[in-house]
C-alpha cells in the first residue's frame, strides 16, 4: 500500500501546489498548525478504497482535479446567490451567510446575535490569536482523518461561536452555506461552537450550490459541549448535483451534556459526512440521525464514530437511506466503549430502502467493547419496499407512485422525527416530499 | 470427535489445569530440513510420491507466496512467525500401512488418551455408542489411520487421506483441488498450497447419503513444526454428508503454526454439514505459547438447491484467524454459519464468515456467539454480499457477544453489501454482560457462581449447540465451561 500511496495523483499534486501558494498568506502561529495538517494529508494522500475507512468511498478515484479555492465573491454575486438559497429560509433565525466558503458580513445578522452568544469570524480570530482557537479539533480521532486534516490546512473562513454558561438560546442560529459560479472551485470552512456549562443552542446548517459544477466543499464543524449543556443541530445537504461534498462534525461531550444532530442529504454527486463524538463526561447523551435520498448515480456516505470514554453514556443512532437509480448508500458506524465507560447504553441502526435494482447499499456497523457492564447493539437492514404494504395501500385506491412515496416518507420520517425544532423538522419533511415528487 | 463417557468423565476430573490435551508423545519422527525452500517442497512432494503436476502446482504457489505479505487487518497482535525457523514436514518414522497393528503403539496410545476410537472392531461389537463415526487421524504431517474405509467404499463413498487420493482418484483431485480456495487466495492459503502435507479427501457419489459421520482428528505433536493440512470434500448431486473435525496440541511455551485449507463443493441438491470443535492449545494465562490458527475454510454451493452448513466451537488457539465462508453460486442454494467462539486468558480471536450471494433466491443464516473472559479479545468479522444477479437473496445475521470481567474486549465488524433491490438483509448484534439477576436467581437455587455462569452461558450459546451432532454438543458444552474456568470472581 505504501508503494501505491507514493504515486501521487493529479489531484494530490494540485493540492500540494495550492498549499504552497496559500502558505505565504498565513500568519506564523497558524502556519505551523496548517503545515502539520497538510503534512499529515500528504503522507496519506487522497484515501482510496484500500484504506479501510474509505473502502466504499474512493476519494482518490472520485477527485480527479484539485479545484482552486474560491475567491471572495462580489457583493452583487453574493446577494443573488444568497437570495436564491431556500434551505431553512422561512425559519426565524439569526443567519450567518457563507458564499463560496467566505462569511459575508453584509448578509449576516452579526449585529443581532442573541444575548449570551458571541460570534467572531475565523479570520478575525486567527489574526487576533483568539484563546478560543484552542478548542478547535476537539476529538483526537478526527485528527487522524485526511479529509478533516485537509480542511485544517486550507480552512479559509468560518466562525467562532460561544455561548455563555447557563444561556438557553431560543432563536436558532442558521449557518447558510451557498456556492455559486460556473467553474469548479473548492471551499474549506471551519465553524467552532463552544457551549459553556448549562448553555443551550440550536444550529441549523444548510448547504446549497449550482447544479452541473464540480465544486468541492470541505466543511468542518467543531463543537465543545460543557457539563450540562445541550447542542441541537439540523443539517441539510442540498448541494448541486455535481458537487463532491465532504464534511466533518466533531463534538466533545461534557458530563450530563446532550447532543442532537440530524443530517438530511438530497444533494451532491458524492457526499461524505463524518461524525466524531467523544463522550468525555459521565452520563452524556447523544441522538445522531441521518437520512439520505439518493438518485441519479449519487453516492452518500455517513461515517460515524461514537467513543464512550466515561460512565453511563447513552447514544442513539439511526440512519435511513433511500436508494433510487444507480446510486450507492454507505453507512459506517462504530461504537467504542472504553473500559472505564461502564453502564454505557449504545444503540445503532442503519436501514436501507432500495427502490431500484441498480442501486446498492454498503453497511458496516461496528462495535468495539472493552467494558463488561454495557448494553450495546446495532442493527442493519436492507431491502425493497414491502409488497404487502404497497398492496394494502393500492387496494385503498392509491396509485402505485403515491403508495410508494407514502412508504418512503414513513421510512425516512423515523429519522427526521428526532429534530426538536419544529420548523426545522417541517422544512426537512418538505424537502423529502419535494424529492419524492420530483422522482415521479 | 465422539465424546464417549470416558471423555466426559475426564473433562469432569479436570481441576485447575484447564487444558487436558497438553501431553506430548515421544516417538521417532522424520522431518524435512528446517525452513522453506523449493528443496523442502520437492522433499515433501517426493515423500508423498506425487505426480509432476502437483509438484508444479506447489512450486507455483511457493513462488507466488514469496511475493505476498502477511495480512495485518485482523484485530490480533502476535509475534510474527519466522517462516524459516519451522519444520514443514514431520511424520512418524513407522507409518501405518494396512492394519492398525503396524501403527506405532505410542500413536495408538495418544489417540486412546484423546478418546478417539481408531479400532473399528470395538465399535462394531457395540462397546462404544451405537452411532458410528469414521475417523481419519492426522498426526503432524501425515494421516496415520483411516477407519471404516471398506464399509464406506461399499456405499461408494471415498474417504481417505488426500495424499492417497492423489494417486487413487487423480481426476477428482485435479478437478476440485484449488477450485474453491484458489492457490493465490491469501497469504496463508498460498503457503498451505505450497507445503500442505495431509488431510482428508471425501467424495460422496450422486444420490448417496453417507452411511455414517466422517471425522478427521488433527493432532500437532512435534516441536517447531507447522501443520498444514488440506481437506477437500465433494458432495455430488443429491448426496449428503456430515463431517466432524477436532484438533488438539501439546502444551508448550513457544507458538506453533497451523495453516489449513478446507474446500467444500456441493453440487445440485447436495448438502454438506461441517462441524468443528477447535481445541488447540490456547497458551497459558500469561499468553505464553499456544497455536496460531490461521485457517482458510470455504464452501462452494456450486449446484442448484445445494446447502453448506458450518458449525464451529472455538475454544482453543492463542490466535484465531478464521472465516469459514459460503459462495452461494447455485440458484436456491443455502449457506449457514453457526459459531461459538470462547476466549479466555490472553487469547485473541478474529473469526466470522462470508456469505457471498451470487445465485437467485439464495439464502443464508449467520448465528455467532462470542464469549470473552480474562484478558482476551474476541472479534466477529463477517461479510454478507448480494451481487446484481442474486435476485431474491436473503440473509439473517445475529451476532451476540458476552463479556465476563472488565479486562476483555468484544468486537463486531460486519460488512453488509447489497447490490440489488430484491435482496433482503437483516443484521443484528448485541453486546452485554451476564445479568446479575439471572446469576442471583441461579445462586439462590444452590448453584455456585461458576456453575451459574456456565449455565447462563450454555443458554446463551444454545442456538449453536443445537446444530452440532449430539456427541459433539456434549463435548462442546463441557469445553465451554472448562474454557471459562477461572473467569468468574
Amino acid at each position: 500500500m505504501a508503494d501505491i500511496a507514493n504515486l501521487r495523483t493529479n489531484a494530490e499534486t494540485g493540492l500540494s501546489k495550492l498549499f504552497e501558494t496559500a502558505r505565504a498568506s498565513f500568519a506564523t502561529e497558524e502556519k505551523i498548525a496548517r503545515e502539520e495538517a497538510f503534512k499529515f494529508f500528504e503522507a496519506t494522500g487522497l484515501p482510496s478504497r484500500r484504506v479501510e475507512a474509505f473502502k466504499y468511498t474512493d476519494l482518490r478515484a472520485a477527485i480527479t482535479d484539485a479545484a482552486p479555492p474560491a475567491e471572495t465573491p462580489s457583493a452583487e454575486i453574493a446577494r443573488s446567490a444568497s437570495e436564491a438559497a431556500k434551505g431553512f429560509s422561512g425559519i426565524e433565525a439569526v443567519r450567518l451567510t457563507f458564499v463560496n466558503g467566505h462569511l459575508i458580513e453584509a448578509l449576516s445578522d452579526l449585529a443581532r446575535v442573541p444575548a449570551g452568544v458571541s460570534v467572531r469570524t475565523l479570520s478575525a480570530a486567527l489574526s487576533a490569536g483568539d484563546p478560543l482557537l484552542k478548542s478547535l479539533a476537539p476529538v483526537a480521532q478526527a485528527r487522524e482523518n485526511p479529509v478533516y486534516q485537509l480542511n485544517a490546512a486550507f480552512m479559509a473562513d468560518g466562525a467562532l461561536i460561544s455561548v455563555e454558561a447557563g444561556a438557553k438560546v431560543e432563536t436558532p442560529l442558521h449557518l447558510r452555506f451557498v456556492g455559486t459560479g460556473g467553474n469548479a472551485f473548492s471551499t474549506a470552512t471551519r465553524v467552532l461552537v463552544a457551549l459553556a456549562e448549562g448553555a443551550e443552542l440550536t444550529v441549523l446548517e444548510s448547504h446549497e450550490g449550482p447544479d452541473g459544477v464540480a465544486y468541492q466543499p470541505n466543511d468542518a464543524l467543531d463543537v465543545t459541549i460543557a457539563d450540562g449543556a445541550a447542542f441541537r443541530h439540523t443539517r441539510l445537504n442540498a448541494e448541486g448535483d455535481a458537487a463532491i461534498a465532504l464534511s466533518t462534525l466533531s463534538a466533545r461531550l461534557g458530563a450530563a451534556s446532550h447532543i442532537e444532530t440530524v443530517n438530511l442529504v438530497t444533494g451532491a454527486v458524492l457526499s461524505r459526512h463524518q461524525l466524531y463524538l467523544h463522550f468525555a463526561g459521565e452520563e452524556a447523551t447523544a441522538v445522531v440521525n441521518g437520512a439520505a435520498m439518493l438518485g441519479h448515480g449519487r453516492l452518500a456516505d455517513s461515517t460515524l464514530l461514537a467513543d464512550h470514554a466515561a460512565v453511563g453514556g447513552v447514544s442513539r443512532e439511526m440512519f435511513k437511506t433511500v436508494i433510487d437509480g444507480d446510486s450507492t448508500g454507505v453507512f459506517q458506524g462504530k461504537i467504542i466503549v472504553r473500559q472505564v465507560a461502564q453502564q454505557t447504553d449504545g444503540k445503532m441502526k442503519s436501514d436501507c430502502l432500495l427502490l431500484s435494482d441498480e442501486g446498492q447499499m454498503m453497511n458496516k456497523p461496528e462495535l468495539e467493547i472493552f467494558a463488561d457492564d454495557v448494553a450495546c447493539g446495532h442493527g442493519a437492514t436492507c431491502g425493497a419496499p414491502d409488497e404487502e404494504l404497497l398492496f394494502y395501500l393500492r387496494a385503498r385506491g392509491l396509485p402505485k407512485a403515491e403508495a410508494e412515496s407514502l412508504l418512503v416518507q414513513a421510512f425516512v420520517g423515523e429519522a427526521i422525527e428526532a429534530v426538536t425544532h419544529e420548523d426545522a423538522r417541517a422544512a426537512l419533511i418538505g424537502t423529502i416530499e419535494a424529492w419524492l415528487k420530483a422522482r415521479h | 470427535m465422539p465424546a464417549v463417557q470416558e471423555t466426559i468423565d475426564r473433562v469432569r476430573s479436570i481441576d485447575l489445569d484447564q487444558y487436558k490435551y497438553g501431553f506430548e508423545t515421544t516417538i521417532e519422527m522424520e522431518k524435512s530440513e528446517k525452513g522453506l525452500s523449493e528443496d523442502v517442497i520437492r522433499f515433501i512432494s517426493a515423500k508423498k510420491n506425487e505426480p509432476a503436476w502437483l509438484l508444479e502446482w506447489r512450486l507455483d504457489a511457493y513462488k507466488r507466496w514469496l511475493t505476498m505479505k502477511e495480512p495485518e487487518w485482523a484485530r490480533v497482535e502476535y509475534d510474527r512467525v519466522d517462516y524459516n525457523d519451522i519444520y514443514y514436514y514431520a511424520a512418524p518414522k513407522r507409518q501405518a500401512a494396512q492394519s492398525l497393528d503396524e501403527i506405532d503403539p505410542e500413536i495408538l496410545k495418544t489417540y486412546e488418551k484423546l478418546g478417539i476410537p481408531l479400532r473399528e472392531v470395538e465399535v462394531l461389537e457395540g462397546i462404544a455408542p451405537e452411532r458410528r463415526v469414521a475417523v481419519d487421524a492426522v498426526f503432524d504431517s501425515v494421516s496415520v489411520a483411516t477407519t471404516f474405509k471398506k464399509e464406506l467404499a461399499k456405499a461408494g463413498v471415498i474417504f481417505m487421506p488426500i495424499s492417497e487420493a492423489v494417486h487413487e482418484h487423480p481426476e477428482l483431485v485435479k478437478k476440485y483441488l484449488g477450485s474453491v480456495v484458489p492457490v493465490t487466495d491469501n497469504f496463508f492459503a498460498t503457503l498451505n498450497s505450497a507445503v500442505f502435507s495431509d488431510g482428508s479427501f471425501v467424495y460422496i457419489p450422486p444420490g448417496v447419503r453417507c452411511p455414517m459421520e466422517l471425522s478427521t482428528y488433527f493432532r500437532i505433536n512435534e516441536r517447531d513444526t507447522g501443520q498444514f493440512e488440506r481437506t477437500l470434500i465433494i458432495a455430488d448431486k443429491g448426496s449428503y454428508v456430515s463431517y466432524l473435525e477436532g484438533c488438539t496440541a501439546p502444551k508448550r511455551d513457544d507458538n506453533q503454526l497451523h495453516a489449513a485449507v478446507v474446500e467444500l463443493v456441493a453440487l445440485d441438491d447436495a448438502e454438506i454439514k461441517y462441524s468443528t470443535v477447535q481445541n488447540w492449545y490456547p497458551g497459558d494465562n500469561e499468553g505464553r505459547g499456544g497455536i496460531y490458527n490461521f485457517v482458510t475454510k470455504r464452501g462452494d454451493c456450486r449446484g442448484a438447491r445445494s446447502k453448506i452448513s458450518w458449525t464451529q466451537v472455538e475454544t482453543g488457539s492463542a490466535i484465531t484467524w478464521k472465516y469459514p465462508s459460503c459462495i452461494l453460486r447455485g440458484d436456491d442454494s443455502r449457506g449457514e454459519f453457526y459459531s461459538i467462539a470462547v476466549s479466555n486468558g490472553m487469547q485473541q480471536v478474529d473469526s466470522g464468515t462470508k456469505m457471498i450471494h451470487l445465485g437467485k433466491n439464495t439464502t443464508s443464516r449467520i448465528i455467532s456467539k462470542g464469549i470473552s473472559a480474562g484478558r482476551s479479545q474476541n472479534t466477529y468479522r463477517g461479510l454478507v454480499s448480494a451481487h446484481k444477479k442474486a435476485k431474491g437473496a436473503r440473509n439473517f445475521t445475529n451476532c451476540d457477544s458476552l463479556l465476563i470481567g472488565d479486562q476483555c474486549g468484544a468486537h463486531t465488524v460486519p460488512y453488509i453489501e447489497s447490490k440489488n433491490a430484491s435482496a433482503v438483509f437483516e443484521h443484528e448484534a448485541t453486546t452485554s454482560k451476564i445479568s446479575e439477576d439471572q446469576k442471583f436467581y441461579c445462586q439462590q437455587r444452590g448453584l455456585s457462581e461458576e456453575e451459574a455462569t456456565a449455565l447462563i452461558v450454555n443458554g446463551f450459546v444454545r442456538d449453536v449447540l443445537q446444530q452440532l451432532p449430539m456427541e459433539f454438543a456434549v463435548e462442546a458444552q463441557k469445553l465451554i465451561s472448562i474454557s471459562l474456568e477461572g473467569s468468574v470472581g
